[in-house]
């Protein structure tokens, strides 16, 4: 899996979750939070779609990691990595 | 002489043991408030002036964590009493100079911002009613509430006033001053707190407001029907320190935090007056949840007493023992928690993990104040509410035909939870809707809407809502404000919200949806619908899940029956359909 098709899969998580964000707007550095309406159960689902979206087992105590488009890239690719 | 046989005279918790101090009374606690210097009762002078002119006033009485808190360093951002009896002078004295009148309404819009502190703290002392509203609504909820609460001031950010407010304006024409926190240029149509504030003058006197003069004011979900907007009045102080003292055991000095947004009651009664009232600290903390966070804070801050939610302590739990275990959270006391019933393991994972239990309670926007708890002085019972406090009636009663209601004294028999009339926080109005507020009682009772029992032993367990409230995440929402903002949409012909059981915040809000002629129910209609419903209400209204449904279940007379929606969400029995449309 490349960073591209990590964040189409966020992406696509995001607007599953949260349809009016404009995900062509999103600054992948800033916290999701700091840029849209997005609570905390919003922020959980999130975690849990994208880790069932991309088949990884993500634990519980990393999701804050996943707080933004690039800190979803930093975490799972590594993790990805050869996929 | 013989000697007494001491085994029989010294018993553990004599039963008689109340005999021996003097019962709790109201008028005897009342004592503990200062008053006003000329006369009156002011919750800001109770709060910040009283402590600003003693011993305390160098004592930090708010300690802001800010989002970036951990970037910067940990540097937090701190005000003492001293300090808050001057900003918050400043404020009431912004307010005279726009000429506004005592009982005037004054609300804010924000984040948990420093400057919402003030804005509270000094309304009060300028005689207005304070109405705090969350800052993740949508445009649609904000509306409502400045409408109905008729706001003559609104305090908010520039971010937040282009985003939900400026679109507003033109149906709000009460509303005439709207001040924006920060340094940018405020935009057209708004002022600068800022730079009002640096015009006004620090010194000042809380206006001689009356015992029954009205403080606060905040909105709660009805069944049907616009929000309902709850006054609280100036004596309500007396319900928020000694609740406060029992239910929480908070003590002059203590590091608090108490973690609700002061846009819902919790927020304001416990996370701005008590605190204040009894001299503690109050950690403010301006990000969302984040269990390291969190823990971090509880560490680093030297917390002793936590006043948090359900949702939020099954989410740390999610995150994991470990996690908790690598900070060291032993300045911590007393933990407890409100918003809807605490599960049982959740009860015991703080005290296994975080080395207390939490301490259950229950009160209501209406009650102003904590009505029953699981308090230190007493064995708690996990998933239990608790004991009424002293000072609070409580009981479970059947509403009879014809209006009055009856006390169901069996114990364990479900009924409604009902208190005593008569405490000091008990709500005064619903702004504009006197019938509405008169339906709250009966026969001496405030009826909570609430189902409940209470087992043998006087503790009170939480059953279920008596009406269609949803309680998500420890905010009780209502489903009419939901289907308004759903049937807006040109595709919706009908729609009915349900709370749907959810292991982490108890219920999440779905929507059952039945399309206008010429609309496919597809994917993108359902996506399109979630986004619209999440822009008008914001994310802590909107419903996570809509549903498609060609035919919502409804009574004769046309209502939908949102039990049964419910009904067949959970698999149940749907009962009696007699009364639907076309039979059973």
């Amino acid at each position: 899996m490349t960073d591209d098709d990590i964040k189409k899969a966020a992406l696509a998580v995001l607007a599953e979750i949260a349809p009016e964000i404009k995900t062509d707007e999103i600054d992948p550095e800033v916290n999701f939070r700091d840029q849209f309406d997005f609570d905390s159960m919003d922020f959980l689902n999130f975690a849990l779609g994208l880790g069932q979206r991309i088949g990884v087992e993500i634990p519980e105590p990393d999701y804050p990691k996943l707080s933004s488009l690039n800190g979803c890239i930093a975490y799972l690719a590594p993790r990805l990595a050869g996929n | 002489m013989p000697r007494p046989d001491i085994a029989s005279v010294i018993v553990k918790n004599p039963n008689d043991m109340s005999g021996t101090s003097t019962p709790f009374s109201w008028q005897q606690a009342g004592r503990e408030l200062d008053g006003l210097p000329g006369g009156g009762l002011n919750i800001a002078h109770e709060a910040v002036d009283r402590h600003a002119m003693g011993f305390e006033r160098d004592r930090v009485a708010l300690r802001f964590i800010a989002k970036d808190e951990m970037a910067k360093g940990g540097a937090v951002h701190d005000v003492t009493y001293a300090q808050l009896t001057e900003q918050t002078n400043r404020f009431a004295n912004v307010l005279r100079a726009l000429d506004v009148a005592q009982g005037e309404r004054v609300f804010t819009l924000a984040g948990r911002i420093p400057e919402l502190y003030t804005v509270a703290l000094g309304t009060l002392k300028n005689g207005n009613m304070f109405c705090p509203l969350f800052s993740a609504f949508g445009p649609e909820p904000i509306e409502a509430r400045l409408g109905i609460g008729g706001a003559k001031v609104l305090v908010t950010t520039a971010a937040l006033y282009r985003r939900k407010v400026a679109g507003l304006r033109a149906a709000l024409p009460g509303l005439e001053h709207v001040l924006i926190v920060g340094d940018e240029t405020p935009p057209f149509g708004t002022l600068s707190l800022a730079v009002l504030m640096a015009a006004a003058s620090a010194d000042g006197r809380c206006e001689p407001t009356a015992p029954d003069d009205p403080a606060l004011l905040h909105f709660t979900s009805a069944t049907t029907g616009p929000p309902k907007g709850v006054v609280h009045v100036h004596g309500a102080v007396l319900a928020h320190l000694v609740t406060a003292r029992m239910a929480l055991d908070l003590r002059p000095g203590d590091m608090f935090w108490c973690t609700a947004d002061p846009g819902w009651v919790t927020g304001t009664s416990y996370g701005i007056i008590a605190p204040l009232v009894l001299g503690a600290t109050v950690i403010v903390d301006a990000a969302e949840f984040d269990a390291a966070r969190w823990y971090q804070i509880l560490e680093k801050q030297k917390v002793t007493v936590w006043y948090t939610a359900p949702t939020a302590i099954r989410m740390l739990m999610k995150a994991g023992a470990n996690l908790a275990r690598g900070f060291d959270l032993s300045a911590l006391r007393f933990l407890a928690s409100v918003g809807e019933p605490l599960n049982p393991q959740a009860v015991l994972w703080g005290r296994d993990v975080l080395g207390h239990p939490f301490h259950d309670n229950w009160w209501q926007t209406e009650t102003g104040a904590i009505m029953i708890a699981n308090t230190a002085a007493m064995d708690i019972k996990p998933g239990a509410m608790g004991q009424p406090l002293p000072g609070i009636t409580a009981g479970i009663v059947r509403r009879l035909l014809g209006g009055g209601v009856e006390e169901i004294t069996a114990p364990d028999t479900i009924g409604e939870l009902a208190v005593r009339t008569g405490w000091p926080s008990m709500f005064r109005a619903y702004v504009g809707a006197a019938v509405r507020y008169r339906e709250c009682f009966a026969d001496g009772w405030y009826l909570s809407g609430d189902l409940a029992r209470r087992d043998d032993d006087g503790y009170y367990w939480f059953v279920g809502r008596a009406d269609d409230m949803i309680k998500s995440a420890g905010h009780l929402i209502g489903p009419f404000e939901v289907e308004s903002a759903l049937m807006e949409h040109p595709a919706v012909a009908e729609a009915g919200v349900i709370g749907k059981p959810d292991p982490v915040a108890m219920e999440v809000v779905k929507a059952f949806v039945a399309l206008k002629p010429g609309y496919a129910a597809n994917d993108a209609l359902r996506r399109e619908l979630l986004g619209h419903a999440r822009q008008r209400l914001g994310a802590a209204v909107a419903p996570r899940e809509i549903e498609f449904s060609a035919d919502l279940p409804k009574t004769r007379s046309g209502k939908i029956m949102r039990r049964l929606l419910k009904a067949r969400e959970l698999g149940l029995p749907e009962g009696d359909l007699s009364t639907l449309e076309g039979g059973a």
